[in-house]
């Protein structure tokens, strides 16, 4: 576990010339590192820190208090539940407790095959499907015991694995422009960023970019990556959401939203 | 007491959620095929004073949770190059889920929405912070920018016209303070989502990089696109008073039928919403009603005596609450609204980010003191005590809250702590003299729908 690959070190970089001020790639470029790795390792948050002309302290210092960055190893899948008060109202802590004793660990915890972390999960917003968990932040709505197992089992078989992908993939949908509406007004751009530094007290060592650094690439090479985004169980939630009050045209094509684990 | 059927209470019209229940409602081919960047290509035919105005003239309120006047929001611009559009999509106030179910069902009305204010507000880019645990929103969000870089309608001479503006998407890394705009801001700079010291009170003034920074809600800009289409005194003739428009509300808790509901501001009721038919068609297993969590963990809960009063921003900020991201959790008669209570100072503690005093060591404290009376190791005293931490974090324990803390998290504890107290103090009694819990556990108990 070390340092970002070749194409990592390339996203890295399209991120970072997306900002007029280097350092707001960094949050995106740590979920780049544990899209790696799994986690954030100390070689990695070191390197991030060499892109970013910051020390590994400052690195982990910004790493550390968001609750989705891990600074040690997790399992393959990081299954988080939420306890809060409507999944809580729906019966959370049973779901959790049925879970704690199947995975035979307490939230927090990893298994010791490696398999699984579990979290005991602040409110995930798919409260009208309550309770619910996420999955390497996939959700699944409408959750009971025996969903979990079945859940479990089509994880750990690989059935679920266009799904949910490896822990720490948080978008596989890549930008496939750059900012070509930026691009000719490179120096305009430069000279704004100047002002606005100026003016700016929270600036620190912060480097300007200058969004021409993708010189109106247009398409980038990675356009068109191929994401199949109708994805059964997570969707249920958008599906149901809005189904029963919201929507009722056409309500029936909504074809996709099997929403079940089963 | 109605168990449930109809109340009279009228859905829609569908200002937002038109497209939700359409197949792939998250492309292209769906969004253009129902009105998709009409309402920018006319925006875009006037100028951006003039759309500016209509925003002013729809009323609208921003829908994140303080109800702040969109249109005057972006009037207050400090007139200063570059300025910026940064939207807050990091939905996490408990209990909320419409912006979610906004970036994941239609993401295109979403982007439309903030070109039109990004033309209004000249912004020279655009920073789209969506939470970092709502992986398939990013999934869609990302395609649908690439669809609309496509189409045209977003980089360079926006559809044929003189206007260009650029759409990043920015991913949160979880935590819940940067749903306040200034913690959204740092955020966006790479650091700790710490919320900045006021003065400078508004981002508008010194907002991203110390530039000027308009920051909207995903729920506020997703109106734009029918507002621009049908005219502001369309979406102003929806509504009363300062409530104009549609609301989505989130419904939560013991009811059949939980979910997203698109509805006209201010003309229903917490009984229409509970117990029509079509909408939360009544509380589960017809029991009674307990308490009204109204807008969100940070609002204060209402009894059953509040289930006649209109779903309005005035009628709630009268009665001491607030509509607040128009989350609505019930709680029905076998609730523990000790254990309710509790769970929500929890969040409050886990959340504090830690800067000030009275938000990181009275979310501690409270908690610890409500886990201790629903373990039934509680004394009497502890209901003064709990008051008192709520009146030093803040004082007078009133609402709207005083604050003492830079921004509203702390403030927002006492919400559920005095509430409990104050409307179920038997129950604490009856915790602490019986020295345990007198309610079940909450059981696991799906929504029939999908069971």
């Amino acid at each position: 576990m070390a340092r970002l690959n070749d194409d990592n070190l390339v996203r890295a970089r399209e991120l970072i010339a997306l900002y007029p001020v280097k350092r707001s790639a960094l949050i995106p470029v740590l979920h780049v590192l544990q899209e790696q790795d799994g986690y954030l390792s100390p070689d990695g948050l070191s390197h991030v820190a060499e892109l970013f002309d910051l020390t590994a302290a400052e690195v982990r210092g910004t790493a550390s208090f968001y609750d989705m960055f891990f600074l040690e190893p997790v399992g393959r899948y990081v299954v988080a539940v939420c306890t809060n008060i409507a999944c809580m109202l729906a019966g959370a802590y049973e779901l959790l407790d049925h879970i704690e004793k199947r995975l035979e660990i307490s939230a927090g915890g990893t298994t010791a095959d490696g398999s699984f972390t579990l979290e005991d999960a602040e409110c995930l917003a798919l409260c009208g499907n309550a309770p619910c968990l996420t999955v390497n932040w996939r959700y699944f709505g409408d959750m009971t015991p025996g969903r979990w197992e079945t859940l479990a089992e089509d994880l750990l078989a690989g059935r679920l694995a266009d799904e949910v992908p490896p822990h720490g993939t948080l978008c596989r949908v890549r930008r496939a422009v750059g900012l070509p509406a930026s691009a000719p007004a490179a120096s305009d751009a430069a000279g704004a960023g100047r002002s606005a530094a100026s003016k700016g007290a929270a600036q620190g060592s912060a480097k300007r970019q200058v969004p021409a650094a993708l010189d109106n690439a247009g398409h980038l090479d990675h356009a068109g990556h191929e994401v199949q985004l109708a994805t059964s169980r997570s969707t249920a939630a958008v599906g149901s959401t809005l189904a029963p009050g919201g929507s009722p045209r056409e309500a029936a094509g909504e074809g996709e939203a099997t929403g079940d684990a089963q | 007491m109605t168990t449930t059927g109809p109340t009279g209470a009228k859905l829609g019209p569908y200002v937002i959620s038109s497209r939700f229940g359409l197949r792939q409602s998250w492309g292209i081919e769906a969004y253009l095929a129902h009105e998709g960047y009409e309402g920018l290509r006319k925006a875009l035919a006037m100028t951006p004073e003039d759309v500016h105005q209509a925003a002013l003239a729809s009323s609208i309120l921003g829908r994140g949770g303080a109800g702040f006047d969109a249109g005057r929001k972006w009037g207050m611009l400090r007139k200063a190059k570059p300025n910026y559009l940064v939207v807050n999509g990091d939905e996490s106030e408990p209990a909320t889920f419409k912006d979610h179910a906004i970036m994941e069902g239609d993401p295109h009305q979403l982007i439309e929405g903030i070109l039109t204010c990004a033309y209004a507000t000249g912004a020279d880019q655009v920073f789209l912070y969506v939470r970092g645990e709502m992986a398939l929103a990013h999934e869609r969000l990302q395609a649908a920018l690439n669809e609309a870089y496509d189409y045209g309608a977003v980089g360079r001479n926006i559809l044929g016209s003189d206007f260009s503006v650029d759409i990043v998407i920015h991913p949160g890394a979880g935590a819940y303070i940067c749903g306040d705009e200034t913690g959204m801001l740092e955020s966006l700079e790479g650091k700790r989502g710490y919320p900045r010291i006021k003065p400078p009170f508004y981002p508008a003034v010194i907002g991203l990089y110390g530039a000027p920074t308009v920051v909207n809600n995903v729920e506020t800009l997703s109106n734009l696109p029918w507002i621009m289409r049908n005219g502001s005194d369309a979406f102003s003739a929806l509504g009363e008073g300062r409530s104009r428009g549609t609301k989505i509300l989130s419904l939560s808790g013991h009811v059949r039928r939980p979910g997203n509901y698109e509805v006209e501001f201010a003309k229903l009721t917490f009984r229409d919403l509970i117990y029509d038919a079509k909408l939360g068609a009544g509380i589960r297993e017809d029991r009674g009603l307990k308490a009204i969590i109204p807008g969100g963990a940070s609002s204060p809960w209402f009894g059953p005596d509040h289930l006649d009063l209109s779903l309005a921003n005035e009628a709630i900020a009268e009665a001491g609450s607030m509509v607040g991201s128009g989350a609505i959790t019930i709680m029905d008669e076998t609730t523990c609204t000790v254990r309710a209570a509790w769970r929500i100072t929890r969040f409050f503690h886990r959340e504090s980010c830690g800067q000030c005093t009275p938000c990181r060591e009275g979310s501690g404290w409270a908690e610890k003191v409500m886990r201790r009376i629903e373990d039934g190791e509680g004394r009497e005293a502890d209901l003064d005590l709990l008051m008192d931490i709520c009146d030093n974090i803040s004082p007078g324990v009133v609402w709207p809250p005083a604050q003492t803390t830079i921004c509203p998290l702390g403030p927002s504890i006492p919400s559920p702590v005095a509430s409990a107290i104050r409307l179920f103090r038997g129950e604490f009694l009856d915790h602490i003299r019986q020295g345990l819990c007198p309610f079940p556990p909450d059981r696991l108990q799906t929504s029939p729908a999908y069971a």
